[in-house]
């Protein structure tokens, strides 16, 4: 297109002013070799014992199978890759699904945790767990695993397409409807939850508690298979929203001056943003704050051009995904603390942080 | 050419504008001038594609509601009144984004950093590394205007005529830009595109309009050259104001002044 010329080497030197799509691009390698490093690190980090510097050796020496103790592959290939891989895709779909919202509210204090959207898959999921052998027993036995993400999804959906038909009034989006919607909702998703945990039974409860504080410590491959069928391809669909949704920054009618087909833009980015937060919420409970953390963070580094917006927001969410899972996992060792009151102490305050900064973005 | 053929909008039970018949040519720049409330920028909307409207809007012979965006984008690009942002972008990324289309005409040569050039065009070269909503209200009207420019910046393209449609584009300029503005639009028509301008300044009106279209509660009070419209009797009729119009000795093009007011 238009900086064709300036794509290549020597234009990264030599980009205009105002133009931060270099810059961008450094912060999107950096952070690629820092989510593999932090992986790692992961991978090497926890409970037991079983030693960095071996699983690191036979990570990259290639080194026979059997060069590890048996219990340190158990431990490495059942436990741990699957909770990395876990995390980084719960990780990433979470901030990428906020940066998403932010766009498409045109708001950086949108977030699928903080608008009801979580609280509605987590209803759709807990409705799974209870009455899943009961009054749901028909559509358990028909999906089968699937069955728990695919509620998920439907419940976040649901959320998503309510809090957006209520907020938006020809085309204009008012931040204090969407956050007191949001709050409602999330009271009424908790109020059903209350009532599905009320009539749980004991094995259930125990399920529940710990999944509704957030967790990736239940990450098996089953798990990983089912979550990652849904948040992939939301994944891979998301970059094609990023150009739309710049223009969206202007306003729904600029938006569609400039040729965007505003009304399809929108439809797919609520479907993409409750798939993932439904597969995320589905396996990894609550886990709230990534997905407004992270694009916040982003976008003092490299603006908020969502072309690098949301790759990046992918890569640091699964970051500091795995960064919170390692210390919850380490700080109260042998026992580990649910990562999503980690994230949660750490986001309560940044977003005071955010509010104090720009209180004018609230105008209530 | 853009034809409005018994043009009606309503805003829920409401209609803003009725009966509107309008013809804005390539090579001319068209204003739309009125009271407020009059239903200026209603018009411009259905123009626009953002309001159904009833009648028939045709832009080079296609009937406007039947356009994709993306088609519409390719003949038209349109100034908002006012843009409010939601995240810190820096000037440049904002002229960009009329770039989105991917349908700008600009040749070979132009096309390296049309921002740039967009920008000195509207006299703000060396704003691009600025964030928008740090500058001062006109200034963000220009860079706005900018960004409309690079959408269409061949006034023609494939041999079609391409719009500008604009909605109080000088409202919060001082007067040496309210007259380069104005000089955009004059550029862009005389290049061979079409302007439409909702106008508040009957004397830039005068000035740089071929026809004038004097809309009064939502309805089309006249139209034609600036010396057909523009008299005591229609400004008395449509702003409810008595005033002098007066003309230029060179040419007889006219002019109101406020000054002018004739007291009862």
């Amino acid at each position: 297109m238009v900086d064709q010329s300036l794509a290549g080497p020597a234009g990264m030197m030599a980009r205009p002013a105002g133009d931060r799509s270099g810059r961008a691009l450094l912060a999107l390698a950096a952070l690629a070799a820092g989510l593999v490093a932090v992986a790692l690190f992961s991978l090497a980090s926890g409970a037991s014992d079983a030693s960095a510097l071996g699983v690191l050796r036979h990570w990259f020496s290639g080194a026979p199978a059997d060069a590890l103790s048996a219990r340190d592959r158990v431990i490495i290939h059942d436990i741990r890759l699957p909770r990395v891989i876990m995390g980084v895709l719960v990780g990433a779909a979470l901030a990428v699904s906020g940066a998403v919202m932010q766009g498409l509210f045109r708001n950086p204090l949108a977030d699928p945790g903080l608008v009801g959207v979580s609280a509605g898959a987590g209803l759709g999921a807990v409705s799974v767990i209870v009455l899943g052998t009961t009054s749901l027993a028909p559509l358990t036995a028909l999906l089968g695993p699937a069955a728990l993400p695919l509620a998920a999804f439907c419940g976040g959906l649901a959320a998503t397409l309510i809090l957006y038909r209520v907020a938006t009034r020809q085309g204009r989006t008012s931040v204090a409807t969407m956050l007191l919607a949001g709050i409602a909702l999330a009271a009424l998703a908790m109020a059903l939850t209350g009532m599905l945990i009320f009539i749980a039974d004991d094995r259930q409860l125990r399920d529940l508690t710990f999944w509704q504080l957030g967790s990736l410590a239940g990450a098996t491959w089953q798990k990983i298979a089912a979550a990652g069928a849904v948040i992939l391809p939301a994944l891979a669909a998301m970059p094609f929203l990023a150009r739309g949704l710049n223009a969206l920054a202007l306003g729904e009618a600029t938006a569609a001056h400039l040729g965007v087909p505003v009304q399809r833009l929108k439809y797919a980015a609520i479907l993409c943003v409750s798939a993932a937060v439904g597969a995320a919420v589905a396996v990894s409970g609550g886990i709230g704050f990534v997905g407004i953390v992270v694009p916040h963070l982003l976008r003092l580094a490299i603006g908020p051009d969502n072309r690098y917006l949301l790759p990046g927001s992918a890569l640091l969410g699964a970051a500091l995904l795995l960064l919170a899972d390692a210390f919850s996992r380490t700080i109260v060792a042998p026992a580990e603390l649910p990562i999503g009151i980690v994230t949660a102490a750490i986001g309560g305050p940044f977003f005071l942080w955010i509010l104090l900064r720009r209180r004018g973005i609230v105008d209530l | 050419m853009i034809e409005l053929r018994d043009v009606s909008v309503a805003i829920g039970a409401k209609r803003i504008v009725s009966g509107i018949e309008l013809e804005a040519r390539p090579g001319e720049v068209a204003a739309i001038v009125g009271p407020n409330g009059s239903g200026k920028s209603t018009l411009l909307k259905a123009l626009s594609g953002d309001l159904a409207y009833g009648g028939r809007i045709a832009i080079n012979g296609r009937e406007a509601a039947a356009m994709k965006p993306a088609e519409a984008a390719a003949v038209r690009a349109v100034l908002p009144q006012a843009a409010t942002l939601a995240f810190p972008f820096t000037v440049r990324e904002i002229v960009r984004l009329g770039l989105v289309g991917g349908r700008s005409g600009a040749l070979a040569g132009e096309a390296e950093r049309l921002p740039e050039r967009a920008l000195a065009r509207v006299d703000l070269e060396g704003y691009a590394g600025r964030f928008y909503q740090e500058l001062s209200g006109g200034e963000q009207q220009r860079v706005q205007l900018a960004r409309v420019l690079c959408q269409v910046w061949a006034p023609v393209l494939d041999g079609r005529p391409r719009y500008l449609l604009l909605d109080e584009p000088v409202s919060s300029l001082d007067i040496r830009h309210q007259l380069m503005v104005m000089d955009v639009a004059r550029d862009f028509a005389a290049r061979g595109g079409g302007v439409v301008a909702i106008l508040h300044d009957l004397n830039l009106a005068a000035m740089y309009a071929d026809r004038i279209h004097a809309m009064h509660n939502g309805k089309l009070a006249a139209a034609g050259t600036p010396g057909e419209v523009l008299n005591d009797a229609l400004i008395e009729k449509v702003f409810g104001c008595r005033l002098k119009v007066g003309a230029l000795p060179a040419g007889g093009a006219p002019f109101v002044l406020p000054q002018s007011i004739v007291s009862h």
